[in-house]
C-alpha cells in the first residue's frame, strides 16, 4: 500500500531523512517511534507533500503510484490523510465549509458525485458524535479557540468525514488527556482498522499503542530506521529508552 | 461649470489613476448628495458594474440621531474609486464596510472624510483589500472630530492581503481631533497568505486556487454580515475572489 524506499530528504538544504525504507501493506498499522529531531515529522510532511521538503533520493509510492510526483491535493484525492501534530487555525472559515469543500473537491477528482449540504451535515454530525465532539463546534472557524485536545479530536472528525485509505498520524496523541486519548484511539480503530486501509502512527510514547495496537513498530533515528519489530518493541523502548534500544 | 480636474498633488488623489479618470470626469465631477433626516436610517449596498472605470463620489449628511450603513465592493478592471464625505450631527451613526478586490493592473481606492461635527456620534469603517498582479488598492481615510463633538467613537480597521510581489496596498488612516473626550481607534495591516494554512487546506484535497479562495473568503468574512440584504454583494465578492486566485 505505502512503500518507501531509501528516502532522502532535506529541509532548507539540511539533510533530515537519510535513507528511510518502509513497507506498510493494506490492513496494517505501523508505528514510528523515535527521539525528538529524528525526522518523524519530516517523514510525515514529505509523504504528504509539504512545500519546502525536498526529496533528494529514493522513492515513495502509494498503491503503486509515485507519491512524490503528486501535488498535496492529489495525494489527498488518492486517499492519503495527514493528521497534523499542530492543526492549523484558519480564522473566518467555518469547519463545515472547509470540510464540505475539501470532501467534494476530493470526490470531484475521483469522478464521484458531490455530497449535498444536507447529506454532508448528517455525515459531519455522526462523525463528530463518534469521536465525542460537540457538532456545534463545527460551525466555528477552523481550530480557532480550540484547546490542544479539541484540535486533535477535530483532526479525527476530519478523518472520519474524509474516510481516507491511508492515514499518517503525526503525534496525534500529544497533548491529550486520558479521556481524549481513549476517544482518539477508538476513532483511529473504527475509521482505519479495516481491510484495504493502512496507518502510519507517529508517536513518542507507548500509551497510544495501548489503544491502537500496531502490527509493526519502527524506530527512527537520525533520519533512518534503525530497528523494526512487533508491538513488544514499543514496550522495550518505553522501558529502556531510545539510546539503549537502538544500540 | 465643471470642477477643475484633480492632480496627484492633492492628497486625496495621490494614488488615483488620473488617465483613466480623464475621459469620464465630467460625469463624476459633482458628487452625489445623500441626506438622512434626523432619526431616520438608511442602508445602501453598492455592487460593482461591468465598466472598466467606476467612480462614486458621495456627500452624505446625517441628521441628529440618523444612521447610515453602507456596503461597497470596489473591483473595477481598470480604475475604481469610492469617495465619501460624511457629516455627522449629534448622535448620528455611520457604518461603512468595503472591499477592494483588484487584479492585473487595476487601481481601486477608497477615500473617505468623516466629520464628527457634534457630540455622541459613532462611525465605523472596515476595509479589506485583496490584490494580485500589479494591482493597487488604497484606503485614505480621514476622521475629523470638531471642537465640542465630545464622546465621539470613531473606528477604522484596514487590512490588505497581497498575493503577488508586484501588488501594492496603501493604507492611510488620518485623525484630526479637536475634542478631548473621544475614542478614535485605527489599525492597518498588510500581509500575504500563510503557507502553512494553504498546505493544511491542500492536504485535505483542495486544489491550490480553491485553497487560496477559501482563505481569502475567510479574510474578508464578516464584512457583509450586518447587511439586511447582503446576499448579492457576498456572491459578487466571492466571484471577484475567484478571478483573483486564478
Amino acid at each position: 500500500m505505502l512503500r518507501v524506499e531509501n528516502l532522502h530528504a532535506t529541509v532548507a538544504g539540511e539533510p533530515i531523512l537519510n535513507g528511510v525504507s518502509l513497507d506498510v501493506p493494506a490492513g496494517e498499522v505501523h508505528a514510528i517511534m523515535g527521539p525528538n529531531g529524528s525526522g518523524k515529522s519530516t517523514l510525515a510532511y514529505v509523504l504528504s507533500g509539504r512545500p519546502g521538503y525536498a526529496v533528494t533520493k529514493g522513492s515513495a509510492s502509494f498503491d503503486g503510484r509515485d507519491l512524490i510526483a503528486m501535488e498535496p491535493f492529489e495525494r489527498a484525492a488518492a486517499g492519503l490523510f495527514l493528521g497534523f501534530q499542530y492543526p492549523v487555525e484558519i480564522p473566518g472559515v467555518s469547519y463545515l465549509q472547509f470540510l464540505r469543500e475539501s470532501l467534494n473537491s476530493q470526490r470531484r477528482s475521483r469522478g464521484e458525485a458531490e455530497l449535498s449540504g444536507a447529506d454532508f451535515i448528517k455525515l459531519a454530525r455522526s462523525q463528530a458524535a463518534a469521536i465525542g465532539m460537540d457538532a456545534e463546534m463545527l460551525k466555528r472557524p477552523v481550530n480557532v479557540g480550540f484547546s490542544g485536545g479539541e484540535k486533535k479530536r477535530a483532526e479525527m472528525v476530519q478523518m472520519g468525514i474524509i474516510d481516507p485509505k491511508f492515514a499518517i498520524l503525526d503525534e496525534t496523541d500529544s497533548g491529550l488527556d486520558i479521556d481524549a486519548l481513549k476517544a482518539v484511539g477508538a476513532g483511529i480503530n473504527s475509521i482505519m482498522r479495516k481491510p484495504g486501509k493502512g496507518v502510519l502512527l507517529i508517536t513518542h510514547y507507548q500509551r497510544l499503542l495501548d489503544y491502537v495496537r500496531p502490527d509493526k513498530v519502527h524506530v527512527l533515528q537520525a533520519g533512518r530506521i534503525v530497528r523494526s519489530g512487533g508491538p513488544e518493541l514499543a514496550h522495550e523502548l518505553e522501558r529502556e529508552g531510545y539510546a539503549e534500544a537502538a544500540a | 461649470m465643471t470642477a477643475p480636474f484633480p492632480t496627484r498633488k492633492q492628497e486625496e488623489w495621490r494614488y488615483a489613476d488620473l488617465d483613466a479618470l480623464q475621459p469620464v470626469w465630467e460625469q463624476f465631477a459633482e458628487p452625489e448628495r445623500i441626506a438622512v433626516l434626523p432619526g431616520q436610517s438608511l442602508e445602501q449596498v453598492w455592487l460593482p458594474s461591468d465598466d472598466a472605470v467606476q467612480v462614486r463620489r458621495v456627500n452624505v449628511s446625517l441628521g441628529v440621531g440618523a444612521s447610515f450603513r453602507m456596503f461597497a465592493l470596489n473591483t473595477a478592471e481598470q480604475y475604481g474609486r469610492i469617495e465619501l464625505e460624511v457629516d455627522l450631527a449629534e448622535g448620528a451613526q455611520f457604518d461603512f464596510f468595503a472591499a477592494n478586490i483588484g487584479t492585473g493592473l487595476s487601481t481601486n481606492e477608497i477615500v473617505s472624510n468623516v466629520r464628527h461635527l457634534e457630540p455622541n456620534g459613532r462611525s465605523r469603517q472596515v476595509v479589506r483589500s485583496v490584490l494580485n498582479g500589479k494591482a493597487v488598492g488604497s484606503y485614505l481615510g480621514k476622521i475629523e472630530v470638531a471642537r465640542g463633538a465630545q464622546k465621539t467613537d470613531a473606528e477604522q480597521s484596514v487590512k490588505a492581503m497581497l498575493l503577488d510581489r508586484g501588488a501594492t496596498a496603501n493604507a492611510k488612516p488620518e485623525l484630526e481631533i479637536f475634542a478631548d473626550d473621544v475614542k478614535c481607534a485605527h489599525g492597518a495591516t498588510v500581509g500575504e497568505l500563510d503557507p502553512m494554512q494553504l498546505f493544511y487546506l491542500e492536504s485535505r484535497g483542495l486544489a491550490p486556487p480553491d485553497a487560496r479562495a477559501l482563505l481569502l473568503e475567510g479574510f474578508i468574512t464578516g464584512l457583509w454580515d450586518s447587511a439586511k440584504d447582503g446576499d448579492a454583494i457576498c456572491e459578487a465578492a466571492r466571484e471577484a475572489l475567484k478571478r483573483v486566485v486564478e
